[in-house]
């Protein structure tokens, strides 16, 4: 029975530390930014969770919708309330990967240019995107960074009548994510 | 046979992790899902600071000033000749101030009586789940009213302290759903000074009070408060409240119709004299504007992100 139990322990230790290939981080950054005649949004989250897989490419994020923090606190409740409906959909997340994987060279530091393509999902709403971002590979980390445009209307995000043309409907999003090698417990 | 459990159990912790392993080719996801549940505190219990005439759970943000202008007419049954009411505004300018998202001071003057006021609202339990869970929000509020008309009976001695009233309430309410709100509230009123020896110089109410959501930008609310104290309930009519809530991006519009005149609680919950069923009824309404006075601590330091 011993024996058994400490063959477990030992091939459970082998696995967990074949896992150096994961970069990951639970602080990254998303902004929002959008400039209407009405209104300027602007809105950061500093708790978003992303995580890259080196050798496979996968690449996901993880955005908790209340995490995002306004200028304006009725702002920042009217956008959970009734823009993204955060009860009904706490998390905007994309799953994707990185489209040229092979001119990305993870073990050798630099800054390169990735074409990142997969789904985004917002509002429970999923769509098929491909945006242009970077990587910077440095000691002990990876910085992932991007900027693109969401349309709000591809995410059945709806801007009440009253206000309609006052508050733009592609908003810029960047993305800031500095990912540390998985710790291998 | 310890041992034997023991082993067990070691087994089934290692079998436990094996998923963990095979994940890391699958889905990047799940690394995620396994994290601790983080305590989430309800939103928007209630559009603003007030239901429609009462005060709701809701503060003002941290460093936010809120500008409120709020108007009650007179009675729909007082017909053509008063334009329905329209003629006779009673007026309420105020503000409120957030001094941290917990405490909120507030300054206010009504041509009714023409009242001053000065209150505190304290948020002392948020309503939460996940980690914590918590299934009401509680809030104090207490109000200090300074009447201000000149002395009815100039033949007898006046005091200052005759002119103020203090009015305590707590504000217990649930969020049930994205689209449900009740809240429930005590009140103790207490008056230095009555005109009869008949009125109470301490009144006790319930307030009942609820929104629900008609769409997402407008809500229907009502409020209800019963009076508990003897000599009042039978002098005066507890007060009924349906009001509107319309968001408009950046305001809040409430518009209601109530069969009390007054605007601060010392006077809506007390001194209510109308009646629905004989048409004594007042439209109303509140329109507040938030200035942001101290930005939140990720803009002050933007530069930093």
């Amino acid at each position: 029975m011993k024996k058994i139990v400490i063959t477990l322990i030992l091939i459970n230790a082998i696995f967990l530390t074949g896992n150096a290939q994961m970069f990951i981080t639970k602080n990254g950054k998303v902004s929002f930014y959008s400039d209407g005649s009405l209104e300027k949004i602007e809105a950061y989250n500093t708790q978003v969770n992303s995580a890259i897989n080196i050798t496979t490419g996968q690449f996901v994020f993880k955005v908790l919708m209340k995490s995002f923090s306004f200028e304006k606190a009725l702002m920042q409740e009217h956008f959970n309330e009734n823009y993204v409906e955060s009860d009904k959909f706490p998390n905007a997340t994309f799953q994707g990967l990185v489209a040229n994987l092979n001119d990305v060279d993870f073990s050798a530091l630099g800054t390169y240019d990735a074409i990142i393509e997969g789904d985004l999902t917002i509002h429970g709403i999923k769509n098929k995107v491909k945006e242009i971002g970077t990587f910077e590979v440095k000691e002990g980390g990876i910085i992932g960074s991007a900027t693109f445009f969401v349309k709000l209307a591809d995410y059945d995000i709806s801007i009440p009548g009253a206000v309609t043309g006052k508050i733009a409907e592609d908003i810029e999003i960047s993305v800031d994510v500095d990912l540390k090698p998985r710790p291998t417990n | 046979m310890k041992h034997n459990i023991y082993s067990l159990l070691a087994i089934l912790i290692s079998l436990s992790l094996t998923p963990k392993q095979s994940f890391s080719q699958d889905d990047l996801m799940d690394l995620f899902e396994s994290d601790e549940p983080s305590t989430e505190y309800a939103y928007a219990t209630f559009k603003t600071t007030r239901i429609s005439l009462g005060q709701s759970v809701e503060n003002p943000a941290n460093g936010n000033l809120i500008f409120d202008i709020q108007h009650h007419f007179g009675r729909l049954n007082t017909g053509i000749y008063d334009f329905f009411g329209l003629d006779q505004a009673n007026t309420r300018l105020g503000f409120q101030y957030g001094i941290t998202d917990w405490i909120t001071i507030g300054l206010g003057r009504s041509s009714f009586e023409k009242l001053y006021d000065g209150s505190l609202k304290i948020k002392v339990i948020r309503q939460s789940k996940g980690k914590v869970t918590m299934p009401f929000s509680i809030s104090y509020f207490g109000d200090l009213g300074i009447n201000t008309l000149k002395w009815q009976d100039t033949t007898r001695t006046n005091y200052f302290s005759s002119r103020l009233t203090y009015t305590n309430q707590i504000l217990i309410a649930r969020k049930f759903s994205s689209s449900v709100s009740i809240q429930l509230t005590p009140t103790y009123i207490h008056r230095n000074f009555v005109e009869t020896s008949k009125d109470d110089n301490d009144v006790w109410a319930l307030g009942v009070g609820g929104r629900f959501k008609l769409s997402k930008r407008i809500s229907l609310n009502l409020e209800y408060y019963y009076i508990i104290s003897q000599e009042t309930a039978k002098n005066y009519d507890n007060s009924l409240t349906i009001g509107f809530d319309i968001e408009t991006g950046g305001h809040v519009f409430q518009l209601f119709f109530s069969n009390s005149r007054g605007i601060t609680e010392q006077q809506f919950i007390p001194e209510t004299t109308g009646n629905w069923l004989n048409g004594d009824i007042h439209f109303g309404f509140n329109i507040s504007r938030t200035f942001v006075l101290k930005k939140p601590k990720e803009f002050r330091e933007k530069t930093n992100l």
